[in-house]
């Protein structure tokens, strides 16, 4: 386990934290804009000041949001300025360029590259040091939708086969959901949650996990397919996916956000909606004077459902009632 | 009289100043393009009063300083024994104060335009801040030190009150160009004076030219 212990005093805003993050796999940092997710990232690179070694010697990488390259020296340059610096070696620089798709773009200018270019340059500089921890800025905040889907499948290959733990900052939930093993939630410079993204995700009482926010991440394995659906297989119960997912690979994540699923009493015999689980309501959390988030349990498995008061008061909706859970869409991630 | 004489000591007396403002205008103008002090105009307009200044008035009060009397020239003759008026030393420090600002600006300028995550990458990246300054902040400001160094060696040939004042006109010791071209033209010795003249025209236009051309085509990258 790796500590967080940063105090940071910015004019009126205080960040204060303490907590645990695992020395594997990707965390997540999630709060909206101002909660303190970047100044947090800033303070464990040293580069907030406040005491401690100075930023070249602590031995982390950074990826910020925007991709600053140096200009005096071509994509190979850049790389190669971190390895040059590293005090070890662990990384395989081969595997770097190979898993960030760079090989052909050694040679290549700076101000010639495309934004999902240079922050994938960006990420092998970091990664070519070596070190013991790398964070990660929003790195795909300042690209567009269709060049941060491009560049998705890289950190899906970072997530998979890097060893160095990483911290990931994020507003989007769905980045999150799809990258990151382990969570924490930033609320006004606090942690309001932490723990294994499949648990935070699946708490109702974290206020920045609300809304369109709220939703479940479940691991999933494609096991066959009818009428251009694929059949998923989540341990205690089957989803169906528009799409044609390959079967008998790895297990996938399935994420469901809360404002996709709803309830009825009786499983419904007339609607479009395709896969409907039976559920037990677990717990039910007030969300604002006019929803809640309903937690159900469809087997070992936690659902989220966000619907509104005035919906659980006509069901006469309690703790421990056996419900359908009705699933709208379903977005699968890798 | 040897004619080129006067011109080949403006030359050295350019060199040797614009290595010793190269060396002392980089520190400072990296101080001021980072600092966050509220004495930060105040520095810029002592840095920036030789462009505004009578020569004269800034030759006046070096002479001043550098004077057997004056503050720096007293201790400068206990410690080697001769006087820093009217000696090829004395002009060196008044040319680096003279010419000051025509090598601090751009490089503060460049400094500044330089992002300040460019810097934190490069610690990010295990660079100790003095490599990170040579190694990013040097080369990306590569520009500036181009201009610095132009501005600085062509202000510092062409100067001519400040000579005037603390160097006098000693052939071969501080006797510059510059003041060479006046005593010609005041002798009507006018075939010279054009000789001299048009060789510093010609410079003038060709460093400038050379230090335009290769901020082009560095900007066009």
């Amino acid at each position: 386990m790796i500590r967080l212990r940063h105090r940071v005093r910015k004019g009126d805003f205080l960040l204060d934290i303490d907590t645990h993050i695992p020395d594997s796999g990707i965390t997540g940092i999630f709060g909206e804009s101002g909660s303190g997710k970047t100044t947090l990232l800033r303070c464990i690179a040293g580069l907030e000041g406040g005491g401690g070694p100075p930023v070249h010697r602590r031995n982390v990488g950074y990826v910020f949001q925007q991709p600053t390259l140096f200009a005096h020296h071509d994509v190979r340059g850049n790389i190669e300025y971190g390895a040059r610096r590293a005090t070890s070696h662990r990384i395989d620089g081969e595997h770097v360029i190979d898993m960030l798709g760079l090989g052909r773009l050694l040679d290549r200018r700076i101000e010639t590259l495309s934004g999902g270019e240079a922050q994938r340059v960006a990420i092998a500089a970091a990664l070519m040091r070596s070190p013991d921890l790398v964070l990660m800025d929003e790195p795909l905040a300042s690209l567009d939708r269709r060049r941060k889907d491009e560049l998705l499948p890289y950190f899906d290959r970072l997530h998979d086969e890097l060893s160095v733990p990483v911290v990931y900052v994020s507003h989007d939930i769905e980045e999150i959901g799809r990258l990151c093993d382990h969570l924490v939630v930033l609320d006004g410079g606090q942690v309001t949650a932490d723990g294994s993204l499949f648990d935070v995700l699946s708490r109702t009482d974290v206020s920045p996990l609300s809304g369109r926010n709220a939703g479940v991440v479940l691991w999933a394995a494609p096991v066959d397919h009818e009428d251009g659906l694929t059949r998923f297989d989540f341990g205690d119960g089957d989803i169906w996916v528009p799409g044609e997912f390959a079967v008998g690979t790895r297990l996938l994540r399935l994420r469901i956000a809360a404002n996709d699923v709803s309830i009825a009493r009786e499983r419904p015999s007339q609607s479009t909606i395709l896969n409907v689980l039976r559920a037990t309501v677990e717990e039910i959390h007030p969300v604002d004077a006019a929803r809640a988030l309903v937690r159900l349990a469809v087997g070992n498995q936690d659902l989220l459902a966000q619907v509104t008061n005035r919906s659980i008061a006509r069901l006469g909706l309690a703790t421990g009632d056996r419900v359908f859970a009705q699933l709208k869409s379903v977005t699968v991630r890798r | 009289m040897n004619l080129y004489g006067p011109l080949w000591l403006s030359m050295q007396l350019a060199f040797v100043t614009t290595v010793v403002l190269i060396g002392l205008g980089t520190p400072l103008a990296w101080w001021l393009s980072r600092t966050e002090t509220r004495w930060k105009p105040v520095m810029q307009a002592i840095v920036a009063m030789p462009i505004v200044l009578p020569p004269t008035v800034l030759g006046f009060y070096l002479l001043i300083l550098l004077g057997p009397e004056g503050a720096i020239g007293s201790w400068w003759v206990t410690l080697t024994g001769n006087a820093l008026t009217f000696s090829f030393t004395g002009l060196v420090i008044a040319s680096t104060v003279y010419s000051l600002p025509f090598a601090v600006q751009p490089l503060q300028n460049a400094f500044e335009s330089l992002p300040r995550q460019t810097l934190e990458r490069a610690w990010t990246l295990g660079a100790s801040p003095l490599d990170a300054f040579f190694s990013v902040a040097v080369p990306l400001a590569k520009r500036g030190f181009v201009s610095a160094a132009v501005l600085s060696f062509a202000h510092t040939l062409g100067e001519f009150g400040v000579v005037l004042m603390v160097g006098g006109n000693i052939p071969g010791k501080t006797r510059v160009v510059s003041i060479a071209i006046y005593d010609h033209v005041e002798m009507l010795d006018y075939s010279s004076a054009h000789q001299l003249s048009l060789v510093l025209l010609a410079f003038a236009f060709l460093a400038l030219l050379a230090m335009f051309a290769v901020n082009h085509r560095w900007s066009r990258g």
